[in-house]
C-alpha cells in the first residue's frame, strides 16, 4: 500500500512537467522533479543519478562540466525514484547543520555575511552559483541597509516558509 | 619538517575543505528550496489554466444547453417562437441608413460638466495622444466620441482587405503586441518604453484587446484612434474575443453597460458591426504570417483572403454538430451542466429552409430518445423531415407560407446559414483565431476551447513552406515569461497582458522585427509592487489566488464531493485515505491537476494520514459561507452556476437593460424546468415571478434572477431528497447523496 502510494506520488511531480503528455521531461527538469519529492542531493549526486541510472535515455554527451540534453521517460525514472525514496537518500539538512555551515563561512565570527563574503563563496566554492541564483538568493537574503546577511534570521525566516 | 612548520599549512588546507564543504552544503539546501518554490509556481499556473479552460468548456456547454433546448422545446405560441429566434439573433443592421440612424451620434449632446477629452473629425495625432492622457487620469470618453470613433473605424477596416501586408522595407522596425484583454496599464507601459505610434514606428496589435480586464473599451478607443491617425503604421488583427457572444461572459459587455448607461446598449450594436471588419491576418514582408490563435492543416491563405469576413459575426458555435457528439459519445467526461433527459418532448418550432443544404442538425422533430437518432436524422432530407413535423403536430397539409411571418430569414440557428456565410469558410476562421500549437505531430480539434484546433510541428512546416514563410507569430495564451518559442523556433507565441491571473503571475512581452526578420523581445511587468517582492513572495502570493479559486470550486461540488468520498468509505468511519481523498477530488472535478502535489495545501488537518472528510467540508463551506448569507445548502448550487446563469441572464436581456420582463422571464424558465424534469405549471411560474421581483418594479434584476434560480432548485432537490430517503429505507446500501 506504501509502496503505491509513493509510486503515484512520483508520477503526479513528474506530470507537472510533462509538458507534452507523453510520459517523457526534459532532463533539465529532473533535478526539480527529485527534489520536490523531499529529496536533497548535490548537483554532483544529480549528475550521477541521472548518469547511472538513467544514461541510455539521455544522449550520450555527458562529459564532466557540460549540460545534459535530452528526455526522461517515466518508466526508467519510477523504479529509480521509488528506491531512493524507500532507502531515505539525499535527506533534506538540519537547520543546526546548516547554521554551522554558515558560521564556518563567517571567519569573523561576527553573526552575519558581508555581501561580498557570500558572494564570493557561492559563486567559487562549492557548486557554484549562476548569477541568477546569487542574484535571487541575495534578494531575500541580503539587508539593503547594512550590506549584509544576518544568517541567523534569515534561515529562521526561510524555515517557516518551508513549513 | 616538525608540526610548527606544516601546521598551519595543514590547518589552512583543513580550513579551505570546510569551507569548500559548508558552500556545498549550503547550495544544496538553496537549491531545493528553489526547486520546490518552482514546483508550487508549476501548479498554480496549472491551476490557473485548468480553471480558465473549464470555464471556456462551460460557455461552450452553455450553448450546447441552450440550442438543444430551443430544438427540442415547442413553443405553444408564436410569440414564444418569436421570442426564442430573437433570443439567438440578432437583426443585421446591414443597410448603411439603418445604420446611421441606430448608432446615431450626431444627436448626442455633450453637457458643459463633461470633463474628458474632446476629439474632433478627422482625428489629429494630438487627439490620440490626448486620450492616452485622458484615460490615464481615469477620465472616460463620452459616447458621441465612443460612437464616431467607432464609425471612423469601422469605415477605414471596410477598406483593408483580410491579409493585411507589410513591409519592412517601409516602416523599419515592426512591434507586434499579443493579448491586452482590458489591461490598459499595460498598453501605457508599452507606448511608454516602445514609444508612440507614428509614422517611423510601426505597430501591429495582434487580438484580444477586450474582456476580463476592466478598461476594455479604453484601450479600443486608444488602439482606433491610432490606426485612423496612422492607417499606413497602425494595424489590428481580429481575436476571438473581438465577438459580442463571448463580450457577454468574459465582461467587456458587462463593462460597456456599466460606463454607458444611456448609451452602452448603442455601443455594443456598432461594436458588433466593427469588430466583423477587422482583418484575420498580417503578414510581414511575405515571410512573417500573424494570426490571433495559429493555424490548421486546412488552413487556406487564398481562401481566406477571398472570403467576405464581415459576414462572420461570431465564430462561437450556436447549435452541436454532429461531430460533437461524436466526441460527447466517445465517453470524454463533460457533465452536462443541466441532466439532459431523454424523455419526450412536443416537436420542436419548424425551420423554413427547404432549399438550404442538410444541415439539419437542428431539425430535430418529435420524440428524441437519444443522440444516435439525432445524428441519424441529420443525414435525412429536409423535406422529409419538415413532413413529419407537420404530421406529427396534426397539420394535414403544409402551411409553410403562414409560418413565414414569425420565422425572418436570418433566424435560423445554424451560424453559417445566418451568416451566409459557407461552413469551410467560417472554419478557416475559426482556426485562424482560436488555435493553439502542440508539441506532437498532427492536427486535431481543440476539444479544451471547444473551437479551433491543435496543430503540431509538420502542420506549421507544411504552411511555412507551401507559402515561403519563415515563421509564424500568434498569440491567444498566456505564457509566464510573456512569449514562448515552439515547433522549433518557427512559431513565437506573444502575450502581452502582465499579471493576467493575478499580480505576479507573468510577465508581458512584445516583440520587434527588423528589416532582418530576427525577433526581438522585450519583457515587462506592468506592475511596480511586484519588482519590490522576492521572487518566493510572488510565487506566494499568486499561489494564494489559484488555491482560492480552486476551493471556491470544491466548495462548488460539494454534495458531488461528498458522494465520491463515501464511495471510498465503506466501512462508514468518515475517514479516508490521502490518496484516495486524490482520487476522489479528480473524479469530480474533472481538472487534471496534479492533486497529489497540491494536497498539503488544501488538507490541512489529517490523522495518521487519514482524513475525516466531512469536517474538510464543513471547513470548505465556513470559508465560502463567510461571503454570504445563504442557506449553505444551496449555495454551491448557487456558485457553480454563477457565471453561467449570469451568462443566460445577459443573453436573454437583449436589449441589455439590466433588466428582464416578466415575459421574458416566463419563457426561460420553460425551457429550464423542461429540462431540470420539474413540473410547473404556467400560473405557478407567473406566481413565481411575480414574488420574485422583490422591489415590485414589474421587471427582474440578475440579483432577482439568480433567487428565483436558487428556490426552483430548492424544490427540485428536496423532491429528490425525498425520492432516495425513500428508496433508502427499501435499500440498505448507500448511494450518493443529496443535500440535507
Amino acid at each position: 500500500m506504501r509502496l503505491q502510494e509513493i509510486q503515484k506520488k512520483i508520477k503526479d511531480a513528474f506530470e507537472v512537467f510533462d509538458h507534452e503528455s507523453n510520459d517523457t521531461v526534459d532532463v533539465r527538469e529532473i533535478g526539480t522533479i527529485i527534489r520536490s519529492l523531499g529529496c536533497c542531493p548535490s548537483e554532483g549526486e544529480l549528475h550521477d543519478l541521472i548518469a547511472e541510472d538513467l544514461l541510455s535515455q539521455v544522449s550520450s554527451r555527458m562529459v564532466e562540466e557540460e549540460e545534459p540534453t535530452g528526455y526522461i521517460r517515466l518508466e526508467k525514472f519510477l523504479p529509480m525514484m521509488v528506491k531512493v525514496l524507500l532507502e531515505r537518500r539525499y535527506r533534506p539538512i538540519p537547520e543546526d547543520l546548516l547554521l554551522q555551515a554558515f558560521e564556518v563561512l563567517d571567519s569573523a565570527k561576527e553573526g552575519f555575511l558581508t555581501k561580498e563574503e557570500l558572494v564570493k563563496y557561492m559563486t567559487e566554492e562549492g557548486e557554484p552559483f549562476t548569477q541568477e541564483e546569487m542574484e535571487e538568493m541575495l534578494s531575500a537574503a541580503l539587508d539593503p541597509e547594512t550590506n549584509t546577511i544576518q544568517y541567523r534570521d534569515y534561515l529562521a525566516m526561510m524555515v517557516i516558509d518551508e513549513n | 619538517m616538525g608540526s610548527g612548520s606544516s601546521t598551519p599549512h595543514h590547518f589552512v588546507l583543513q580550513k579551505a575543505e570546510s569551507a569548500f564543504k559548508a558552500a556545498v552544503l549550503i547550495q544544496r539546501w538553496y537549491r531545493r528550496y528553489i526547486a520546490r518554490l518552482e514546483m508550487r509556481r508549476r501548479c498554480t499556473w496549472s491551476i490557473f489554466q485548468s480553471i480558465e479552460y473549464a470555464g471556456q468548456q462551460d460557455q461552450v456547454k452553455l450553448h450546447d444547453f441552450f440550442s438543444y433546448l430551443v430544438d427540442h422545446f415547442t413553443p405553444s405560441s408564436h410569440n414564444e417562437r418569436s421570442f426564442l429566434s430573437c433570443m439567438f439573433t440578432e437583426k443585421r443592421l446591414l443597410k448603411d441608413p439603418e445604420m446611421e440612424k441606430y448608432c446615431d451620434y450626431e444627436s448626442i449632446e455633450v453637457p458643459d460638466c463633461y470633463t474628458g477629452p474632446h476629439l474632433s473629425f478627422p482625428l489629429l495625432p494630438d487627439h490620440a495622444t490626448a486620450l492616452v492622457e485622458a484615460f490615464k487620469q481615469k477620465k472616460q470618453l463620452h459616447a458621441r466620441y465612443v460612437l464616431n470613433i467607432l464609425h471612423e473605424a469601422r469605415s477605414h477596416l471596410m477598406q483593408l482587405p483580410n491579409i493585411n501586408r507589410l513591409s519592412t522595407g517601409y516602416s523599419e522596425e515592426i512591434t507586434v503586441c499579443g493579448d491586452l484583454h482590458g489591461q490598459l496599464d499595460d498598453l501605457i507601459f508599452i507606448f511608454y518604453k516602445n514609444g508612440l505610434p507614428s509614422p517611423e514606428r510601426s505597430y501591429v496589435f495582434n487580438g484580444d484587446f477586450v474582456d476580463r480586464g476592466k478598461d476594455s473599451i479604453e484601450i479600443l478607443m486608444i488602439l482606433f484612434a491610432f490606426m485612423l491617425v496612422y492607417p499606413k503604421e497602425f494595424h489590428l488583427n481580429r481575436g476571438n474575443h473581438e465577438d459580442h457572444i463571448v463580450n457577454l461572459r468574459y465582461g467587456f459587455t458587462k463593462e460597456v453597460m456599466h460606463k454607458y448607461k444611456v448609451n452602452g446598449k448603442k455601443i455594443l450594436k456598432m461594436l458588433q458591426e466593427v469588430f466583423c471588419w477587422l482583418p484575420l491576418a498580417t503578414l510581414i514582408d511575405g515571410k512573417v504570417l500573424i494570426t490571433h490563435g495559429g493555424i490548421s492543416d486546412k488552413t487556406n491563405l487564398e481562401l481566406l483572403e477571398k472570403l467576405e469576413r464581415h459576414k462572420i459575426i461570431s465564430t462561437m458555435k450556436y447549435t452541436k454538430k454532429p461531430e460533437k457528439e461524436k466526441l460527447v459519445e466517445e465517453g470524454r467526461s463533460s457533465s452536462p451542466w443541466f441532466p439532459l433527459k431523454s424523455r419526450s418532448v412536443p416537436s420542436s418550432p419548424l425551420r423554413l429552409s427547404p432549399q438550404k443544404g442538410s444541415r439539419s442538425a437542428s431539425i430535430p422533430c418529435s420524440f428524441i430518445p437519444n443522440r444516435k437518432e439525432i445524428s441519424k436524422r441529420v443525414r435525412k432530407s429536409v423535406q422529409l423531415e419538415l413532413e413529419k413535423c407537420w404530421q406529427q403536430v396534426g397539420f394535414s397539409e403544409f402551411k409553410i407560407q403562414e409560418e413565414l411571418p414569425f420565422f425572418p430569414p436570418e433566424s435560423e440557428l445554424d451560424p453559417c446559414d445566418l451568416q451566409g456565410v459557407d461552413y469551410e469558410e467560417w472554419k478557416q476562421v475559426a482556426d485562424i483565431l482560436w488555435s493553439d500549437p502542440m508539441p506532437q505531430e498532427g492536427c486535431k480539434a481543440n476539444t479544451v476551447r471547444g473551437e479551433g484546433c491543435y496543430f503540431g510541428p509538420n502542420v506549421t512546416e507544411q504552411m511555412l513552406q507551401k507559402h515561403s514563410l519563415q515563421f509564424l507569430i500568434r498569440s491567444h495564451e498566456c505564457k509566464p515569461e510573456g512569449y514562448e518559442f515552439c515547433h522549433n523556433r518557427k512559431v513565437l507565441t506573444i502575450f502581452s497582458a502582465s499579471n493576467y491571473y493575478e499580480v505576479g503571475s507573468n510577465r508581458g512581452a512584445y516583440v520587434k522585427l527588423g528589416r532582418d526578420l530576427i525577433p526581438h523581445i522585450v519583457q515587462y511587468q506592468a506592475n511596480k509592487a511586484t519588482h519590490t517582492l522576492t521572487m518566493r513572495q510572488r510565487i506566494s502570493r499568486v499561489e494564494e489566488s489559484a488555491l482560492r479559486a480552486l476551493r471556491e470550486k470544491l466548495f462548488a461540488h460539494s454534495s458531488s464531493l461528498l458522494g465520491a468520498f463515501k464511495s471510498y468509505d465503506l466501512d462508514g468511519t468518515n475517514f479516508i485515505t490521502l490518496s484516495d481523498w486524490s482520487a476522489a477530488v479528480e473524479s469530480v472535478l474533472h481538472l487534471g491537476l496534479p492533486w497529489r502535489v497540491l494536497r498539503p495545501q488544501l488538507v490541512t488537518h489529517t490523522t495518521n494520514n487519514m482524513l475525516e472528510y466531512t469536517s474538510w467540508l464543513d471547513d470548505l463551506a465556513k470559508e465560502q459561507l463567510s461571503h454570504e448569507n445563504i442557506q449553505s445548502s444551496l449555495l454551491e448550487v448557487l456558485y457553480r452556476n454563477r457565471s453561467n446563469l449570469e451568462t443566460i441572464f445577459r443573453i436573454i436581456d437583449s436589449d441589455h437593460s439590466g433588466l428582464i420582463s416578466f415575459d421574458e422571464f416566463r419563457q426561460i424558465w420553460k425551457l429550464f424546468s423542461s429540462h431540470m424534469n420539474i413540473d410547473i405549471s404556467d400560473e405557478s411560474i407567473c406566481d413565481l415571478a411575480r414574488s420574485i421581483d422583490f422591489n415590485k418594479d414589474g421587471n427582474i434584476d440578475i440579483n432577482e434572477f439568480l433567487e428565483a434560480f436558487r428556490l426552483v432548485e430548492q424544490s427540485y432537490l428536496e423532491d429528490k431528497d425525498l425520492e432516495l430517503k425513500n428508496s433508502e429505507t427499501s435499500h440498505s446500501s448507500c448511494s450518493s447523496h443529496g443535500i440535507h
